[in-house]
């Protein structure tokens, strides 16, 4: 595959000739509070449009090509959803309202809360986190009201095992919760040791299930006995539910909480960094801690429920991401339970066969079959003095977005391809050649790699040093 | 099964999709799902299209609403700019090569942020305006090593539960200031009263929850302890003076009215800056400038020590997915305006504010603007009746008024917040003058 990415040598906004700034009407702000200058640029409409037309094109998005980030889930976004999504009543609609006026929000919401809850084998859900990060902080704030109502409030420590997500430490961390990790054995939660770490201190467990490694924690139930005998709770980091649609769910598994990223396994779009979606459902025993409001139905009305005296309050403001949501709601409706299970199933079969063509040129640690994505190892790159990255970068010259790499932390020179469903074998196969193709590579080549790209290699190591975040402090240290 | 799939599972030498499956446990395994079968794409629109007609928007039901969050007329040009698919299916630019476009982008968000409030750096976003204020405490907190918060009493209470939810990790103490019941404006001395050796932070809006433009910042200034924190509409920064003018140590906000759509609440886009003092304290994702290997200018994701994938525990904050593409859209937004459109929009708001309060004025039975002092583009109505009462009848002659204070300031007696920006047609503020004429 040839790929070259558009270079524009496209200046910031802020050096292209402007129109004049034009002075303030007088009178409308109190004197000591108003504003003479506005340094912002001034620029013809059409000027605008092609500066950012000219930035996406040095931008690679799903819609460019194969972009398998482990643990992302990147994979096609429906058009239609789009579309949806702006209708007039979705954009207009201010979340304070009066009830009787936004039915049809109010609708999506709560049959979204119904629907999440019967996926997850969960009683109950809330759809108002931003983010999967805001559903592990909502999370532990349920956890944490649960004990407490119980007279158990003093319990601290988090478990977490050493495949977890990085958001999971940064959540408990942010909570002031200790943290402790718990190793794996042969790829999965190493039960005695997990048995030592649970106790009379533990507010929950976090489980990825697959796990980061793409490996399913077959001894769930045992986890799920250990850390309810000790009295803590189960919770279930949804950032790979896309490998196990249809086949079991987080209730079934005995997680008494959980988070789903609707921008992953749902198909909302990523925007370069977000927005996303974080509801979290819960079980029936707690149900009562959840966010204000949850949407309520009588038959005739849809409602907000704001009286719930345990609620834990709330964690953002209003309702949660709602235009995404109506995305997530109508991918929903047009899968269904069979486009679902399928979901689950060929991005399962997309992994383990990527997987078996990338097995004769990378190291794959772990024998058997994997979920929804996996985790080889770089390491034999280092006999021809290059590491992982060079592999990554290199793989962008192919127009291949790069696996997630150096992730997680207990395989050496990790890379992790998660592939998605929305791929064809073709692509697949296209991409296994191109990595065998690089490792017989002149190593120079690789090294120096991505050619093709809008920028060469990057140095992130200058621009942590030496931080430069806005125009102004780029002024200022031109100045300096 | 298709062709591919068949070839596939052959070359993994398994009979069937079903023994990949094989290591889940048969205690904790399911059969299917529980939900109907798939809808084809016209049904979905059907069916979804019919539903969000039951929402009544725009010329349907003109709505005075606002309380953060602000309809305003976006330009078909930005709306282009952030469908651009390469920006909005794109993930969070870890590989800055490949992701150049988006990068500069956001660089250029954060500088238009940095020039409207003053402050040296920004990042690309929190989740919302009320998340910014919750990270804002835990930053102020972690800068100064205190433990107090100190908060107006004039915020809008969603906010204020958010905070409280964000300061429970440290366990900061919150502390309330109240507003002067003529102005609506800051107690400063109520504040000097409240701040002391332990106060982290002190955070003030400005224009502030009711709407006011509060000029006392000078005075802020000096009572103020510890880090000042300074919650803006960033539209009124075109014409309001930048909080970094006046000493501001952090910024922030709610960014929606610049360019996003309300979406019933949801995606918003949280504003947060800081002075270069304490760019390293700052929580989310950030873009520096720098160079590439040829010595050409760069972009990339910078000072990730930080963030919660390198930093695990220890990190400034749990926040990755943030609301990237909101922040593409209002530096798109910001562009396309230029600054004079931008400041024609805010003049525009506050020149439709005054008018309507006048309006409102002359009939009987209503105060408004209740506090005498300048306004953004909002204020508070007190009406005689409840104000409960007021708001069904306006409902019933298809119109939407403000936001009901009662229950949060029952100090203020029957009151609402009233909102407008140029979106409003001028035959709604008829609609509504007559509505409330009829209603007194």
């Amino acid at each position: 595959m040839r790929f070259r990415q558009a270079i524009w040598d496209e200046p910031l906004l802020f050096e292209k000739p402007s129109n004049e700034v034009e002075p303030p009407t007088t009178g409308l702000v109190p004197p000591k509070l108003a504003r003479r200058d506005l340094d912002l640029p001034n620029l013809p409409e059409w000027e605008v449009v092609r500066h950012f037309t000219r930035l996406s094109q040095m931008t690679f998005g799903i819609d460019s090509g194969f972009y398998p980030l482990g643990s992302c889930t990147m994979k096609f976004n429906p058009k239609v959803n789009e579309e949806l999504a702006a209708l007039p009543g979705v954009r207009r609609a201010h979340p304070c309202q009066d009830e009787s006026t936004v039915q049809g929000s109010l609708q999506i919401l709560y049959e979204l809360q119904q629907i999440l809850a019967q996926i997850g084998g969960m009683d109950a859900v809330t759809l108002q986190p931003a983010a999967g990060a805001q559903g592990e902080f909502t999370g532990l704030l349920l956890a944490h009201a649960y004990h407490a109502d119980r007279g158990e409030g003093a319990r601290d420590e988090v478990l977490l095992p050493d495949t977890a997500h990085g958001t999971n430490f940064a959540s408990a961390g942010m909570l002031g919760y200790k943290v402790l990790e718990v190793p794996s054995r042969d790829g999965q939660v190493d039960l005695a040791a997990l048995r030592k770490a649970a106790g009379p201190r533990t507010l929950a467990l976090m489980l990825t299930n697959p796990n980061t490694l793409g490996i399913f924690e077959s001894r769930v139930q045992e986890i799920a006995e250990i850390v309810h005998e000790a009295g803590g709770l189960l919770y279930y980091d949804g950032a790979n539910f896309n490998a196990i649609l249809g086949r079991t769910n987080p209730g079934a598994m005995g997680f008494d909480i959980l988070h789903l990223n609707l921008h992953k396994t749902f198909t909302t779009p990523h925007g370069g960094g977000g927005p996303g979606v974080g509801p979290v459902g819960v079980k029936k025993h707690l149900a009562p801690y959840l966010p204000v409001p949850i949407v309520a139905y009588d038959g005739v009305r849809y409602t907000l429920e704001y009286d719930r005296p345990k609620s834990i309050g709330k964690v953002r403001a209003w309702y949660g991401n709602f235009a995404l949501l109506v995305r997530a709601y109508a991918y929903i409706l047009g899968q269904g339970s069979d486009g679902l299970k399928w979901v689950t199933d060929r991005a399962v079969l997309n992994a383990n066969y990527l997987k078996h063509r990338l097995n004769s040129h990378l190291e794959v640690p772990y024998p058997g079959v994997r979920k929804h994505e996996f985790v080889a190892s770089g390491s034999t790159l280092k006999e021809r003095g290059l590491r992982t990255v060079d592999l990554a970068k290199r793989l962008m010259d192919f127009g291949f977005h790069p696996p997630t790499v150096y992730f997680p932390h207990l395989i050496d020179e990790a890379i992790m391809p998660e592939p998605t469903e929305t791929e064809s074998k073709e692509t697949l196969d296209a991409f296994a050649d191109a990595v065998a193709a690089i490792l017989k590579e002149d190593p120079e080549v690789v090294r120096t790699a991505p050619h093709n790209t809008a920028a060469r290699r990057v140095d992130e190591v200058l621009a942590a040093r030496e931080p430069i975040l806005s125009w102004r402090m780029w002024q200022a240290k031109k100045g300096a | 099964m298709s062709w591919e799939e068949e070839e596939m599972l052959r070359a993994l030498g398994l009979g069937s999709v079903d023994d990949l499956f094989a290591d889940i446990p048969a205690g904790v395994r399911v059969d299917g799902l529980p939900l109907p079968k798939g809808l084809s794409e016209q049904e979905v629109v059907a069916k979804v299209t019919a539903i969000m007609r039951r929402n009544r928007v725009g010329d349907d039901l003109p709505t005075f609403l606002g309380g953060g969050l602000y309809d305003h007329f976006v330009p078909a040009s930005v709306r282009a700019i952030a469908s651009r698919s390469e920006f909005y299916t794109s993930y969070t630019p870890y590989q800055p090569e490949l992701s150049q476009g988006i990068l500069q982008a956001l660089f250029e968000y954060q500088s238009m942020i940095c020039e409207l409030t003053g402050m040296d750096g920004a990042n690309t976003s929190m989740y919302d305006g009320s998340t910014a204020l919750g990270e804002a405490a835990l930053m102020a907190a972690r800068v100064t090593g205190k433990r107090e918060i100190v908060v107006p009493r004039a915020i809008h209470w969603e906010r204020r539960q958010v905070l409280d939810n964000y300061v429970r990790g440290p366990g900061l103490r919150v502390r309330e200031v109240p507003y002067d019941r003529q102005t609506g404006k800051l107690d400063v001395a109520a504040m000097k009263a409240t701040v002391g050796p332990d106060t982290a932070g002190v955070y003030v809006e400005n224009p502030n929850f009711f709407g006011v433009f509060d000029d006392q910042v000078d005075e802020i200034r000096a009572a103020a302890k510890g880090l000042l924190i300074v919650g803006v509409n960033p539209m009124s920064l075109a014409v309001a003076r930048a909080p970094g003018d006046y000493g501001a140590d952090i910024v922030i906000g709610e960014g929606q009215p610049l360019g996003n759509a309300v979406n019933f609440g949801g995606p918003l886009l949280g504003v947060f800056a800081c002075r270069d003092a304490h760019i390293r304290k700052m929580p989310g994702r950030v873009i520096g400038m720098t160079r590439d290997a040829d010595g050409r200018r760069a972009f990339c994701m910078t000072m990730q020590s930080r963030e919660q994938h390198i930093r695990r525990e220890k990190a400034m904050s749990n926040i990755c997915t943030n609301e990237t593409l909101l922040a593409v859209a209002s530096a798109a937004y910001i562009a396309v305006l230029g600054a004079n459109g931008l400041r024609r929009v805010a003049e525009t708001g506050i020149e439709r504010a005054r008018a309507l309060a006048a309006r409102i004025a002359r009939i009987p039975g209503y105060e408004a603007p209740l506090f005498r002092a300048d306004h953004f583009n909002e204020f508070v109505v007190r009406t005689a009746r409840p104000y409960e009462a007021v708001h069904e009848a306006l409902l019933a002659a298809d119109v939407h008024g403000g936001l009901p204070l009662e229950a949060r300031f029952p100090e203020l007696g029957h009151a609402a917040l009233f909102a407008t920006t140029e979106a409003h047609r001028p035959a709604d503020y008829d609609t509504l003058v007559a509505a409330m004429e009829a209603a007194r």
